[in-house]
């Protein structure tokens, strides 16, 4: 589904190197995580791969589903199938969680030749969605994450992805920030998307939320490189020893 | 006067997609109505002197007071330089050069009823999807659990072509014609209220107006009513190289309520047009008035050719006790715009309200805001203010708030918050504040922000192009001066919003 070769990326405005030659593929319906220490470049992975600016691509390649994502704008990545979950979720005022939503559907449906989602339909399974991430009618109402609290926030991304039913599924970091029972029901809404035609990346800082969500293949990033690819023990490990071991191993 | 001038000018980001930019910047120009109206037309000679004044006078049928009025504001206005203390350039007017009357030839004699007019002027506000025709309502409602009904005065160019629901308002009490037609109708009203709000000495634009003025709307509420519709104009510039001067007088006796609406637009054309409109409502003890345009004239091209000269002074006099009065400006059209709807509240208790969505793309100009004066005793007075600029516009909130020495206890709120979209754009904030006594209170909050990088692309990696991301950001921006519309017009001032920007920026 997602296959990156030799990734190298350089934040534009300061001509620095921050992936570094990247590889890694995942395929439909597979579970892949990615742990890495602060700075490793694991966000940058996530942003480059959804388009954002301020990056160059200095060599290499990323394909989903055999199309070069790089080529495309930010919003034909998100109708190709491409869910981000920010790491830290951007607030917009004055527009109504669930208008950004309907906006979010209709125009990917609407890139795809699709119809539109008419207004009740819409209001059906958002509400049903949302119930099952214990987010209520006013949190929906509400300007787009504007006074949402961190945890707040993260559930809101994985309603924006249970509404979109992406392909392939980014989750930055979408664990910080929630308390035990909000990642319960974050994995749960994560896992219910699980199937044969759909992938995951998830990076984390934390085994826990891989107890939830079982990883079939666990990568670890350091300095802008995949430095090991293990089973899910290699987090286990992570979670024992840290990664100093792993990286000198790596060097 | 302490005028307190501040200028805000926002720090541009160097996340600004230069190329973004540029792309959006090429697919401008979509503004909806430019087409024209083939139609004959009859033109007053052009250029402007005394005997044009008297073949207007004439053309209205109107009584001896009325010309003499006119003619007096002429004689002053050529005595008068033009204002030029507004943000705005452009160059000088040549106000030889131009029609001030111009009426379709099958208008020549008044039709007896809407149903009379000729097809192609009907035909052209069908296209502007204004209702005429009784049954038809304003169309687009989606969601509207009963459409409600709204009357119609339809101008165009220096004539009203007639006015719906007539006979049902009449039953109310309620007055809604033209201008001209109340002069001859109710010429007891009209001489009364006509230019005791805006005097024909008041300014340039408005004295040159009481010169020329060929038609508008004239509303009446009496005491007690509320009016069962909503009342609204709709003003067409077709023809070319001629002015616009309409009058609107509104008047809402004691314990009345009205809600008006206006609307205009014109063709696309390369030459300026201007448009110097007159506003007047007289509200007394206990009513309320809601007053709300969405001013859409064409706005010229990106390179600033063409677009209509807006200059207009509306003003709103509370006279009697705890009345109250609403503006909602959502100002997105005319090359320049020139404008500040006011509230003098005189009556003790009194309420005045401005909400203003301004929008400047491409090489607009807009020096816009509301003076709230403040006479009576508890008055109170709210300023809300969304300006965007776009392009290489300029936009200029300018606001009077003044305390008189009498108006004791009295409040003012303002808030005026600017967007700039792209670094070649500039958004400036004038407020003048004059307090006279030791219990009023003026409160001024002002912000200044960039369209952010990080919104965009958190919308557009949903899914949403560039430009829905640009509008629904924007749209979050405004969204409470839109609250405060009425809802056919929210809806179609928020799609205006999203048109208007096209062509901005990422
Ligand atoms: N806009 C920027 N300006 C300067 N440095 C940046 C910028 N964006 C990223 N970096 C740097 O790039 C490196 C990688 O950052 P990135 O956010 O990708 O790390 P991460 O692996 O996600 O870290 P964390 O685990 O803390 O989230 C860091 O050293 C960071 O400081
Ligand atoms: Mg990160």
């Amino acid at each position: 589904m997602l296959e990156i070769n030799n990734l190298h990326v350089k934040l534009e405005a300061e001509d620095k190197p921050i992936l570094k030659g990247l590889s890694l593929t995942v395929g439909a319906g597979s579970v892949h995580a990615i742990m890495g220490p602060n700075g490793s470049g694991k966000s940058t992975l996530s942003y480059v791969l959804a388009g954002r600016d301020g990056y160059a691509v200095t060599d290499g390649s990323a394909m989903l589903d055999g199309a070069d994502l790089l080529e495309m704008e930010p919003e034909d990545r998100a109708s190709a199938g491409l869910f981000l979950a920010f790491q830290y979720p951007v607030e917009i005022p004055g527009v109504g969680n669930m208008t950004f939503l309907r906006t979010a559907v209709n125009a990917q449906r609407k890139a795809r030749g699709q119809d539109e989602m008419s207004a009740g339909e819409f209001l059906k399974v958002v509400r049903e969605k949302a119930r099952a991430l214990k987010i209520d009618a006013e949190m929906l109402k509400r300007p787009v994450n504007v006074g949402f609290s961190g945890g707040e926030k993260k559930r809101n991304e994985i309603l924006q992805m249970a509404m979109l039913e992406p392909k392939m599924c980014i989750l930055d970091e979408t664990d910080s920030g929630l308390d035990v029972d909000a990642m319960k029901l974050v994995s749960d809404g994560v896992n219910a998307l699980r199937d044969a035609g759909r992938a995951f990346l998830v990076i984390t800082h934390y085994q826990r939320l891989l107890d939830h969500i079982r990883p079939d293949v666990v990568h670890i990033m350091a300095d802008g490189r995949i430095v090991k690819t293990g089973g899910p023990d290699l987090a286990l490990e992570v979670e024992r020893n840290g990664y100093a071991d792993i990286l000198a191993e790596a060097v | 006067m302490t005028a307190l001038e501040t200028e805000l000018r926002a720090d541009v980001r160097d996340g600004v997609d230069r190329e973004t930019i540029d792309t959006v910047q090429a697919m401008s120009g979509s503004y909806k109505h430019g087409w024209e109206t083939e139609i004959e037309m009859d033109y007053a000679p052009k250029g402007l002197s005394e005997d044009i004044v008297r073949l207007i006078s004439g053309k209205n049928n109107e009584p001896e007071w009325l010309l003499d009025w006119r003619l007096a504001a002429y004689r002053r206005w050529l005595k008068m330089t033009e204002p030029r203390w507004a943000m705005v350039h452009y160059p000088d007017i040549d106000y030889q050069d131009q029609y001030y009357y111009a009426k379709p030839r099958s208008m020549a004699v008044k039709p007896k009823s809407l149903d009379e007019v000729d097809p192609k002027l009907l035909a052209t506000y069908e296209k502007l999807g204004i209702p005429l025709k009784e049954q038809m309502l304003l169309a687009g409602v989606e969601g509207a659990a009963e459409p409600r009904k709204v009357a119609v005065d339809a101008v165009f160019d220096s004539v009203s072509l007639g006015t719906t629901f007539k006979a049902e308002l009449a039953k109310a009490g309620v007055i809604f014609c033209s201008i001209s037609e109340a002069v001859r109708e109710h010429p007891d009203l009209v001489q009364k209220y006509l230019g005791s709000v805006v005097p024909p000495t008041d300014n340039f634009f408005a004295t040159l107006n009481s010169a020329v003025f060929s038609d508008g709307s004239f509303v009446y509420i009496p005491p007690g009513v509320r009016c069962p519709m909503e009342l609204s104009t709709y003003f067409r510039i077709n023809a070319e190289n001629t002015g616009q001067f309409e009058r609107t007088l509104i008047v809402a006796d004691r314990a009345s309520y009205v809600s008006y609406l206006e609307g205009c637009t014109a063709p696309k054309r390369d030459t300026h047009q201007l448009h110097a409109a007159v506003v007047e409502i007289v509200i007394l003890d206990d009513a309320e008035v809601k007053y709300s345009t969405v001013q859409n004239w064409y706005p010229g091209d990106e390179e600033g050719r063409g677009g209509i000269y807006n200059f207009v002074t509306k003003r709103a006099d509370c006279r009697g006790d705890r009345a109250k009065v609403m503006w909602t400006q959502v100002e997105t059209g005319s090359a320049i715009t020139w404008k500040y709807p006011s509230c003098i509240l005189r009556g003790d208790d009194s309420q005045g309200e401005f909400y203003s969505i301004a929008i400047a793309n491409n090489a607009q100009q807009a020096d816009t805001g509301t003076k709230m004066v403040h006479l009576g005793k508890r008055t109170k007075s709210r300023i809300v203010s969304k300006g965007i600029s776009a392009g290489r516009a300029q936009n200029t909130y300018r606001g009077l708030v003044s305390m008189h020495p009498k108006a004791t206890d009295s409040r003012n709120y303002t808030q005026c918050d600017s967007l700039l979209i792209g670094d070649r754009c500039g958004a400036h904030t004038v407020p003048y504040i004059e307090v006279r006594n030791a219990s009023s209170r003026v409160e001024h909050e002002a912000t200044t922000s960039k369209v952010d990088d990080d919104q965009l692309f958190y919308c557009r990696s949903r899914g949403m192009d560039e430009e829905a991301a640009v509008a629904l950001v924007v749209n979050g921006f405004v969204k409470d001066v839109l609250q405060t519309l009425p809802m056919e017009f929210a809806m179609e001032a928020q799609s205006l919003v999203a048109i208007s920007l096209e062509g901005s920026v990422g």
